[in-house]
């Protein structure tokens, strides 16, 4: 009998140079001709099992077969070879490249010892009309969006003959109307005789499009289902073990007078494009701002500005009455009590070589109380470093553990426990509760509201729209690097609102917004 | 619940300990593949091999005198060391303390000569001066990136050049002593150095000063908020940036405070050895350094055991090439591997790896019993 | 004679090539090497020990052409170990280039000694230089054939160089996945173009430029090879080719203003009472100057439109 699967993994186990094992005897079946989802939280897998079907990561134990025979892929361009193709989170795209380059490089067309141009420019003319995707072949990819450069990467894929496609997590960063167009693509697709691998942890989504899924768990498999004989309930119960429960306590927010003024705030990304454009917007005492947007409008350029990060900006940007400074910005903000969790913890949040102590101190080493004449005071120091630790629940043996070897939820831990903890007259937190697990997630909600009921001014920024929702008092929506809504109250708010401003199909008027300055 | 944590406390320990014993092994099998290669190329192109061997190894052991030399040519290593391992810890690729080294010589000279003060303020002037020198060649590299944003590693290697030809200007033109047929300066004054520390030897007190600043330098850098800060930059300089360290400053500062202690090097180096100023070109302590520096792993307290070793290989080899056929420049051979081999992450990388994972294996199969 | 003479004196500017030569081959070297992502500062030991070789092959064989052919395959050996030390046992590239420099600078005079007896120069060995060429049709043109003709044919090797790098760089399949690994490397990893393979070629070609650097020191700038007789040329082309961007005949612009100044400061030995040691430091001085200025324009570019942003909404605003 022919087997019924095109791709088979067995017992695949990781284990990274570090000691952490990200895969435990994991298997994972797919069909031909099916959209199959892998399904669990951040940190439970997924990718780590994708990159090593992809051959860009080796499995330390455990075989593959394709189409019944077994495989080994050393690295990618093997895995390519025998059709298997991936479009990662992280765009694989060369921004100084155009769309041409990236998609033909690796199989360049050639005349003579020159490179064909001209061949390879209608090569991708040719694939991006027969699938029905709207690229222009000579544009630099650095000018894309970011929907335009999935569809780049997607191409690319299918150029080289994928017929198994992964995507890890292609939906984070799209709107939902062009999540539709790309669902409806990924169908077609499909039909044309793909099997298409869709990682995510969005369940609806999941629900929408896959036939099958396969749930991991902390590194190990939860089974494969038929999706049509399980509940969003039961798939979220086996992805974390326990109901989900998100509903975020809070009382009503107090405003007192304005913490942070930001005042006709311009900045120019890399590429010397206008991120933000003309923005002005307060933030009051004692209550939380969310900012909502589909990633890449301009948030991260406008929390670099608020934080002392990015030094070009123009206009000005006040804290309790203080000009914030562009140069040697973050001292200041520092000194003013400005706290900031960064969504990109493990390059800019913590120094992942020194120990859990040196990380929790960095806000408080100079401080008098923190040294005895010219030296450190050690035990001040680890009494400090002990209670947070305990209060935070940040999972370790010593204090002096190496960062690097916390995992990701408990490194989010010890930012969130220096960023939290002492006075804090601003809060900036950008994805507070990314990768970490749903009770330090609440357990960081409550903090939040807990330090508004004190009187912090808190700006919060996610990429999860019910996050937002839940914990903010008031809305700004971030859209083309403008503020194109303001909801004074978030409870008037919901997600397919919110939606439609995030997308840019409608906009507040002036006037409409005026409270923003309130 | 209780044993599983325990058990996890038990594989970080020894994961722990297996990164420690990564970083001695890794020295002292560099140290030894670069021997090894010595060997085999001694062998290779010499007539005399054995002879040579045991005058690069031995040779320092063979006389008290040639001892001292080991000591003598430690001190001026364990200033620049300590100038480069500072410079490094701070992420930045500054090797000014090549001309800083220089300069402090010539600057000692100068004001020896020159000095219309006694001997014992005179040599307190120098210290002093040279220090500050140091110090302020540091900074002009520092802030060119600093301020402009010009890579201080591409400003620095010039900017030796033009020191260098700067301090051939001054011994030329200054305080060249024209009644002499060599190429040096006028003589110091009787008093104008540093005294005997050793008898039958060229040890100075300037092995003193060096271990006393390699000394502050520790407790600086490791009990110290400054050390903090400057650790923190070292580690991850965004991390620091964002945690509102001034990190302009602590880089600025660990350039500056590195060439002042190359500075004071050369000038303790002047008063410890010589009577004449008598270098046309730059003596190459700063690029020592950084062996120093690499075998030290930035740490200040390793710096004397890594300079003694650099030593012990130059008096050896100095000894090799007033005695054989072999010439001394043999050591760069020995150096370049060394750096290399410390510098190299990957290497032994793979035992670390395979030791960490068996031991993360391991306690897993237990977990799961 | 003053300086406007010089500037109108053709065998000024006949020595201003000569001296961008060197600065020239070694620049595209570097250009080559940082545009697949890796910084070659090991270009100064190279060089250097290509110039040894280049003399001793020359010497030994008696054909100048051997020579350079040591020159070569010593150069690139020397700069295929950065790319072997970087990539597989992942050391720093800069730690691993001053531990090259700093085996050139003993190993050449290491060298020296065990085949000559004598630690600074190699006058004992007969070595040759590469022939002059005198181009047709131009060499009859007044002035410009006094400049660009009859010179050592590695000057025109290395003005060549620069098309070839453009060609190979920018209209090759080679060229676009060497500019793709130094881009964005997981990328090109991810549709099986080889890092590792694309870099060691890059490198190659990087050490084939260096070696023909230090070639021409030894056998066309110099007769002779003298101990540390890069003198920082590598250090400088580095500079070069940091101001020179990711074009070629940007890099050719930038080398060509360091010849103008090492050339300069050559005349002004004879002809002003300047001390020598100041006319000396003229080039590397020149450097710091414009690549700190060249630095600072490019780190300010963001200020700058910023500015030009603020002034066009001023202006729409009236």
């Amino acid at each position: 009998m022919a087997n019924e699967y095109i791709l088979e993994m067995k017992d695949i186990t990781k284990v990274y140079p570090n000691g952490v094992i990200a895969n435990k005897d994991v298997d994972l079946s797919l069909k031909y001709n099916e959209i199959h989802a892998i399904l669990g939280e951040n940190g439970a897998g997924k990718s780590t099992l994708m990159k090593i079907l992809f051959g860009s990561e080796q499995a330390t134990e455990g075989k593959i077969y394709l189409q019944g025979e077994e495989v080994v892929f050393n690295d990618s361009l093997h895995a390519i070879q025998n059709g298997i193709g991936m479009v990662h989170q992280h765009f694989m795209l060369d921004p100084e490249l155009t769309v041409t380059e990236n998609i033909i490089l690796g199989m360049e067309p050639k005349k003579g010892l020159s490179l064909d141009y001209k061949k390879a420019r209608q090569l991708v003319a040719d694939a991006a009309k027969k699938y029905n995707f709207n690229v222009r072949p000579g544009q630099k990819v650095s000018d894309l969006s970011v929907g335009q450069k999935q569809k780049v990467e997607i191409l690319k894929a299918l150029t080289r003959g994928a017929k198994i496609l992964i995507l890890d997590e292609p939906t984070a960063v799209l709107t939902p109307q062009e999540t539709e167009e790309l669902f409806i693509q990924l169908k077609q697709l499909r039909d044309d005789g793909h099997t298409i691998v869709f990682i995510s942890h969005k369940l609806n989504e999941v629900k929408e499009i896959c036939t099958r899924g396969t749930v991991l768990r902390s590194g190990v498999g939860m089974g494969s289902y038929d999706l049509s004989n399980v509940t969003i309930e039961e798939l979220s119960r086996l992805m974390v073990g326990r109901d989900v429960v998100r509903e975020v306590e809070k009382t009503k927010a107090e405003p007192q007078e304005v913490a942070l003024k930001v005042n006709h705030l311009t900045v120019l990304d890399d590429e010397l494009n206008v991120a933000v454009n003309d923005v002005s917007f307060n933030v009051r005492k004692g209550q939380i701002i969310g900012v909502a947007g589909v990633e890449g409008n301009g948030q991260r350029e406008l929390i670099d500005s608020i934080t002392g990060l990015d030094e070009t900006y123009e206009g000005t940007i006040y804290l309790n009455g203080t000009e914030l400074m562009r140069k040697n910005g973050t001292k200041q903000r520092r000194d003013l009590s400005m706290k900031h969790i960064p969504e990109d913890r493990n390059t800019l949040g913590v120094m992942p070589d020194a120990s859990i102590t040196e990380n929790l101190i960095a806000l408080n080493y100079d401080k008098d109380s923190f040294n005895k004449g010219m030296l450190m005071d050690s035990s001040v120091i680890q009494n400090f470093s002990d209670s947070l630790i305990d209060k935070y629940q940040v999972k370790t043996d010593s204090s002096d553990t190496a960062v690097r070897m916390l995992s990701g939820g408990n490194v989010q831990k010890v930012v969130a426990a220096r960023e939290m903890e002492g006075e804090v007259e601003l809060l900036v937190a950008d994805q507070p509760t990314r990768g970490i697990d749903i009770g330090a997630a609440s357990f960081i909600h409550d903090q939040l509201i807990g330090m508004r009921k004190d009187g912090a001014a808190i700006i919060l920024v996610s990429a999860d729209i019910n996050e937002v929702l839940a914990v903010s008092d008031s809305i700004v929506v971030f859209y083309e690097g403008e503020i194109t809504a303001y909801f004074d109250d978030a409870s008037t708010c919901d997600e397919e609102i919110l939606g439609r401003y995030m997308l840019g199909l409608e906009q507040m008027s002036k006037e409409e917004m005026m409270e923003v300055n309130h | 619940m209780k044993q599983t944590t325990v058990e996890k406390t038990n594989v970080r320990d020894r994961i722990r300990k297996i990164e420690g014993r990564f970083e001695v092994l890794r020295t002292i099998l560099a140290i030894a593949i670069s021997l090894i290669i010595i060997l085999a190329l001694v062998f290779f192109v010499s007539d005399e091999p054995l002879n040579v061997v045991y005058n690069l190894f031995v040779g320092p052991l063979t006389s008290v005198r040639r001892f001292g030399s080991v000591i003598e040519i430690m001190i001026p290593l364990m200033f620049t060391g300590l100038a480069i391992a500072i410079t490094f810890s701070a992420n930045r690729f500054n090797l000014i303390s090549e001309s800083s080294f220089h300069f402090g010589a010539i600057t000692a000279a100068y004001i020896g000569i020159f000095s219309p003060f006694s001997a014992p303020l005179t040599i307190l002037l120098i210290l002093l001066s040279s220090i500050l020198i140091g110090g302020l060649l540091g900074y002009v590299p520092a802030l060119l990136e600093e301020k402009f944003n010009a890579s201080v590693l591409v400003n620095s290697l010039m900017l030796n050049y033009v020191i260098s030809h700067f301090a051939n200007y001054i011994l030329n033109n200054v305080i060249r002593d024209r009644s002499s047929s060599a190429i040096q300066s006028l003589p110091l004054p009787e008093g104008v150095n540093l005294g005997e520390l050793v008898s039958r030897t060229r040890i100075h007190w300037g092995l003193i000063i060096a271990l006393v600043i390699v000394f502050l330098a520790y407790i600086v850098i490791d009990k110290t908020r400054w050390g903090y800060s400057l650790k923190a930059v070292g580690r991850n300089e965004k991390f620091a940036r964002y945690a509102g360290i001034n990190v302009g400053m602590v880089t600025i500062l660990a350039q500056v405070v590195g060439s002042s202690i190359a500075g004071l090097g050369g000038a303790v180096e002047m008063l410890g050895i010589y009577d004449h100023y008598l270098w046309t070109s730059s003596p190459g302590y700063g690029f020592d350094g950084v062996i120093i520096a690499a075998l030290a792993r930035n740490k200040p307290k390793y710096i004397p055991l890594a300079a003694f070793f650099l030593a012990y290989i130059r008096a050896g080899a100095d000894v090799m090439n007033r005695s054989t056929d072999v010439p001394a420049e043999i050591v760069s051979v020995i150096q370049a591997i060394i750096i290399v081999l410390i510098a190299s992450q990957a290497f032994l990388s793979k035992w670390k790896q395979k030791q960490i994972i068996k031991v993360s294996q391991e306690a897993d199969m237990k977990g799961a019993a | 004679m003053d300086v406007l003479n010089l500037l109108t004196d053709s065998n000024f500017w006949f020595g201003v090539l000569r001296s961008t030569t060197p600065v020239l081959f070694a620049a595209l070297a570097s250009l080559m090497s940082s545009i697949s992502g890796i910084t070659n500062m090991a270009l100064e030991g190279a060089m250097l020990f290509a110039a040894l070789f280049a003399v001793i092959g020359s010497a030994l064989t008696g054909n100048i052409w051997i020579g350079l052919l040591f020159a070569v395959i010593v150069s690139v050996v020397v700069t295929l170990a950065l790319g072997f030390f970087k990539m597989r046992l992942k050391a720093d590239e800069i730690m691993v280039a001053i531990a090259i420099n700093l085996l050139a600078t003993g190993g050449t005079v290491f060298i020296l000694y065990l085949i000559t007896g004598n630690k600074s120069t190699s006058s004992s060995l007969p070595s040759g230089v590469f022939p002059a060429l005198n181009i047709p049709l131009i060499e009859n043109i007044p002035f410009i054939g006094n400049v660009v003709s009859g010179h050592n044919i590695l000057v025109y090797v290395a003005f060549l160089s620069v098309i070839v790098v453009y060609y190979l760089l920018y209209r090759t399949a080679l060229g676009l996945r060497i500019r793709s690994i130094g881009g964005n490397e997981e990328a090109a990893e991810s549709v099986g173009v080889s890092v590792e393979k694309t870099r060691y070629t890059a490198l190659l070609i990087s050490g084939i430029l260096t070696g023909l650097s230090g070639a021409y020191l030894s056998m066309g700038y110099l007769s002779i090879f003298t101990a540390g007789m890069t003198a920082g040329r590598g250090y400088i082309a580095l500079a070069a080719s940091f101001v020179g961007g990711t074009n070629p005949f940007g890099t050719m612009l930038a080398s060509g203003l360091f010849g103008l100044f090492d050339q300069l400061g050559n005349q002004l030995q004879s002809i002003s009472n300047t001390p020598q040691e100041f006319i000396f430091m003229i080039p590397y001085l020149a450097t710091v100057i414009m690549y700190t200025v060249f630095a600072y324009r490019r780190s300010t570019r963001q200020q700058r439109a910023n500015k030009k942003l603020m002034k066009q909404r001023e202006a729409e605003a009236q």
